[in-house]
């Protein structure tokens, strides 16, 4: 192989590619296929809200979401489905005053009742999401 | 130094390890809370430091990437930089722009994504600093005398990274969409344009130090990049398949990611077989040692830690655990920590008028370094093995199944206390050159 042939497969090969990846993103976040796996319509205020509460105290970087995230603290894409609303309320209202927790804790952060619901409805749409059957168990 | 212009690199490559030595000091803070954590909590909760390990990272590699550049290109286009002033502009421009980032983290100053955390302000100066950065090396290579291939490579991998960065400005309100867009940040850039980047320095380095062929070596080069391109783009559906993308995905992600280690190989055959051909004896051996130390660890890390849980059968159980921490600091060590390092290796003594000489110590701490980063990621694998095993076999809660783990995490932190102790022999080599070096 010479060098020029070495550099026109390069460029072919990565215009075939990236075609392929754009059809491949287009499928996936096209309106039907989204509507069925995240369910937009379910994307209210509140939620809205909530993630941008949960960006707003980076807890992306303890947690993980969906197994993505740091690994310091457990998933909390199921979080309502394995511990329940009222315990994840109790646990942000605690947060809230004072921190979470006993071994590794949570810090104090300022969340307002409006703070809390959003949060609150932010996990349960992302509990909602089709993860093609993730995680293997409810633990996440 | 062929052109006295090279040497505006310099001041990259110091702050390039002065930011390097923040990453690893806020590592070892993140590590020792693992063990102890009311360690500096909460004035410094995990997330925070966790952040700042992981921006500095960026920050430090990306100064790395620019200085490297900066004293490539104008040996290769044959010309001296465009624009000195600008370079050193948009150097204090990045630097302040790090710095106050990383300090307002501190103030708890800061968005809310992986590796973006980077307020938006913040973001409009990185994208400034990465165009006038991109202005200047192109105009250094109109105004050049050639063209290689190995500059246009480099070039077009500093565009890549400038065009994918914008999208970290998506932030849209459907998580999996954000998701999903921020991969093509973080994937495209580390497993696409960042090893553009890589293997342009590696060609570099290795026409320099062994004499071979530019014909030889460039082929070379694009052999390995059209690797990189035909696994890593497709591949990055091996980051789509729990995150309620379609499953379809993980066939395509399945196919082509376990691929990506294809790139690695051929890095690894190319570095060995030009060493071997060499035509002349190098003087600048521990330049060579971290050339070669650079394709065998990105291989290890990035190639067999990275197959190792890409196929959705087993990614579905090691997804979200310790063995992914295990395979990012061994591939992002052994890719893009360790490609800078050699490039300072080889640049630095020249940019100091000063022959190599002795290279003791940065040999030494370049084996200390390597295999306290080799067992930190083996701790980590056995720390993944055994969450795995309880949190996802056994579905035993996450903060029990932690308790089980701290041996491994106290294995982890002991080794980033030989690998503190390697980069600080580094350092104390590279600062105190008159020890270390003769002058021409």
């Amino acid at each position: 192989m010479t060098k020029s042939s070495a550099k026109n497969i390069f460029i072919g090969g990565t215009v075939v590619f990236t075609v392929i990846l754009l059809i491949l993103t287009y499928n996936s976040l096209s309106s039907p296929t989204l509507q069925k796996r995240t369910h937009p319509e379910n994307i209210t205020e509140q939620v809205r809200w909530g993630k941008k509460v949960w960006e707003k105290h980076a807890c992306i970087d303890c947690h993980s979401l969906l197994g993505e995230g740091a690994y310091y603290a457990p998933e909390l894409g199921n979080v309502i489905k394995r511990r329940g609303e009222d315990v994840v309320r109790t646990i942000l209202q605690t947060a809230a005053v004072q921190g979470w927790g006993t071994i590794r804790r949570m810090p104090q952060f300022d969340l307002s009742e409006k703070d809390i619901d959003g949060l609150v409805e932010f996990f349960r749409w992302m509990g909602e999401i089709d993860t093609n059957n993730w995680p293997p168990n409810i633990e996440g | 130094m062929q052109y006295q212009s090279q040497r505006v690199a310099y001041p990259y490559f110091i702050a390039a390890l002065l930011l390097f030595a923040g990453q690893v000091l806020f590592g070892m803070i993140i590590g020792a809370q693992y063990i102890w954590p009311d360690f500096l909590f909460p004035a410094v909760p995990f997330n925070i430091a966790r952040m700042i390990h992981i921006n500095l990272l960026l920050v430090w590699i990306i100064f790395g990437f620019m200085g490297a550049a900066y004293y490539l290109v104008p040996e290769e286009v044959e010309g001296e930089v465009y624009s000195t002033k600008l370079a050193l502009v948009h150097f204090w421009l990045f630097l302040a722009g790090g710095v106050i980032a990383v300090v307002g983290y501190l103030f708890r100053i800061h968005d809310g994504r992986e590796f973006l955390e980077q307020p938006d302000s913040v973001k409009v100066a990185i994208v400034i600093v990465v165009l006038l950065f991109l202005f200047n090396i192109l105009m250094t290579m109109l105004k050049g005398r050639k063209r290689t291939s190995i500059s246009i490579v480099l070039f077009g991998g500093f565009v890549g990274l400038a065009v994918f960065y914008l999208f970290a400005f998506f932030k849209p309100a459907n998580m999996v969409v954000d998701k999903f867009f921020w991969w093509w940040v973080v994937h495209m850039w580390v497993e696409g344009v960042w090893e553009l980047i890589m293997a342009a320095f590696l060609s570099f380095l290795l026409i320099k130090l062994t004499g071979i062929d530019r014909e030889v070596a460039e082929k070379w080069l694009y052999i390995i990049i059209g690797f990189t391109m035909f696994t890593g783009l497709i591949g990055t559906g091996h980051h789509y398949y729990w995150i309620g993308t379609p499953a379809f995905w993980q066939t395509w992600g399945a196919y082509f990611s376990a691929f990506e280690v294809a790139p690695f190989v051929a890095m690894v055959a190319f570095a060995f077989k030009m060493v071997a051909k060499k035509s002349r004896e190098p003087e600048n051996r521990a330049a060579v040692l971290w050339t070669v130390g650079t394709a065998v660890v990105s291989f290890l890390g990035a190639g067999i830690w990275g197959f190792m849980h890409t196929l959705p059968q087993i990614n579905y159980y090691t997804h979200g655990t310790q063995i992914t921490a295990s395979h990012g600091h061994l591939a992002f060590f052994g890719a893009y920590a360790m490609i800078v390092l050699a490039m300072a290796s080889y640049a630095v003594p020249k940019m100091r008028n000063m022959q190599p000489g002795t290279q003791k110590a940065e040999m030494l701490s370049f084996w200390i370094m390597v295999i306290s980063m080799m067992f930190i990621a083996l701790s980590l694998t056995g720390a993944g093995i055994v969450q795995v095993y309880l949190q996802r076999v056994l579905a035993m809660p996450y903060m029990e199944a932690q308790g089980y783990i701290k041996l491994f995490y106290g294995l982890r932190l002991f080794f980033g206390g030989t690998f503190s102790i390697g980069l600080l022999v580094y350092l104390y080599h590279f600062f105190t050159p008159s020890k270390s070096g003769t002058a021409f």
